[in-house]
């Protein structure tokens, strides 16, 4: 699970939350809410103050990188540092499986293939993988559907949801209401930087 | 076979004719360049001369401060270079400390490794060579330094992208900064790799050609020559690499967070 207490920086907050193992939390808002703020200030890629918890860990006795290892956060843009798709995950049994599972027929082409032939809609779902392959208990997941077909948007969904029945914990920002519905049970709506009503 | 051509100050200014052409040209064809053209000849002639007195002034003391005091401010200067040929730099004092610094030190061991080992003066810190030595090492490798931070800010901006993903991913900073940092370390080696590999065939080397117009032998002030570019390699390697290491942790800080905020 994810406690979020007090948490602020410029633009955003202070604000208060928490997430239940294995529960979906929405989070909408109109462009420039500061949605992504808050994410970025979780996973503590900018300075922010406030107490965070995650899987009974305070932020503040983790280092950083196992942070972000064990709350995980996908942007909506995905970054690459490398030519070679494979060169940024490990590339494994288990990697195999996670692309099959997201609808690409053959793993092995798309790792040794290059990043700059990926469609915007590839690109998102192996974000996604990238993510996905470690051990993270929380998801903090920023449109990750935005750029899919509808049956590509259904594995997503399918894959997130068997995360979910494993006690994984997902915030989950997205324009598409028919998915929160599907996906979110409870939702917290951010405005100019303020959380308002949930629902 | 030694010895050398004084100059008159009436050579130099026979020699100042082809400046006049110039500025004649430009006049000609709407450059607009004379007025520049004029004034950077001026101050050239200006700051050599002044120049000239302080190192005769230094060879006359030979005293281990004042040479030392010279040779700090020529450092100071390299790192205020340094900082104005960078787009994006550091904010605050450390754009300029960490260019400062790194020439001073980089530029310090190697002289000093030069006058130990190879020159062994006496004194080990005679002006006539610890200035000039210092001086040329710090010019080539402030070219390297300036280039390889300039190449750090820029890609540090436009890969903010990629870094984060890799800090996202759990990577340490210095893990998610490496390709970055090593595109920048080889942009930054690149002058020093091209002027040893061109030496002598494309251009004759400054130093080695005053030696030999001031009646050194050719074999001597080819070896002086080879000398000096070891040095400068050095020097650039030990300057670029602590340039940028310091400036990839004044970049990121102890949360493994990109800090672009530090640029402006």
């Amino acid at each position: 699970m994810l406690r979020v207490d007090d948490l602020h920086r410029p633009g955003l907050g202070p604000l208060s939350f928490h997430i239940d193992e294995g529960e979906c939390l929405a989070l909408t808002g109109p462009s420039g809410a500061g949605k992504s703020l808050l994410l970025r200030a979780i996973v503590d890629l900018d300075p922010n103050q406030g107490r965070i918890t995650a899987a009974a860990r305070p932020r503040d006795s983790v280092p950083a990188p196992e942070w972000r290892r064990l709350v995980a956060y996908l942007p909506a843009e995905s970054g690459w540092w490398m030519d070679r798709v494979g060169d940024h995950m490990p590339d494994g049994q288990a990697a195999r499986e996670l692309l099959d599972g997201l609808g690409f027929a053959d793993p092995d082409a798309v790792l040794s293939g290059l990043v700059g032939q990926l469609s915007s809609g590839e690109r998102q779902r192996l974000a996604l993988a990238r993510g996905l392959l470690g051990t993270a208990r929380v998801l903090l997941l920023d449109e990750p559907t935005s750029a899919l077909d509808p049956e590509n948007c259904a594995l997503v969904e399918a894959l997130l949801r068997a995360r979910l029945a494993a006690g994984v914990s997902v915030l989950l920002v997205s324009h598409d209401v028919a998915q929160v519905a599907r996906l979110a049970a409870r939702g917290l709506r951010l405005e100019q930087g303020q959380l308002v009503a949930g629902s | 076979m030694s010895g050398y051509i004084e100059l008159s100050y009436l050579d130099l200014a026979l020699a100042a004719l082809l400046l006049l052409f110039n500025a004649g040209l430009s006049l000609l064809l709407g450059l607009r360049l004379e007025g520049r053209m004029l004034l950077a000849a001026l101050r050239m002639t200006v700051q050599l001369l002044l120049v000239g007195l302080v190192l005769q002034t230094l060879f006359n003391f030979v005293s281990l401060w004042l040479t030392a005091l010279v040779a700090l401010v020529m450092a100071l200067f390299a790192g205020r270079e340094i900082l104005a040929r960078q787009e994006h730099r550091l904010a605050g004092w450390w754009g300029y400390g960490i260019g400062s610094s790194t020439m001073l030190v980089a530029g310090m061991v190697v002289t000093m490794l030069a006058l130990n080992g190879p020159l062994r003066p006496d004194p080990w810190y005679d002006p006539r060579y610890a200035i000039p030595l210092f001086g040329m090492i710090l010019g080539n490798a402030m070219t390297g330094i300036s280039l390889g931070l300039d190449s750090l800010t820029s890609l540090a901006r436009q890969e903010r992208a990629g870094i984060e993903a890799q800090l996202i991913l759990g990577m340490s900073r210095w893990r998610a900064m490496r390709p970055v940092a090593q595109r920048a370390l080889r942009t930054g080696f690149t002058p020093m790799l091209n002027s040893m590999a061109a030496a002598g065939v494309v251009f004759l080397p400054g130093m080695m050609t005053g030696q030999i117009l001031a009646g050194v032998v050719p074999e001597q002030a080819v070896k002086y020559q080879i000398l000096l570019l070891f040095l400068i390699a050095g020097a650039t390697g030990l300057g670029i690499l602590t340039a940028i290491m310091a400036s990839v942790w004044r970049l990121t800080d102890d949360r493994h967070r990109l800090r672009l905020d530090r640029l402006r």
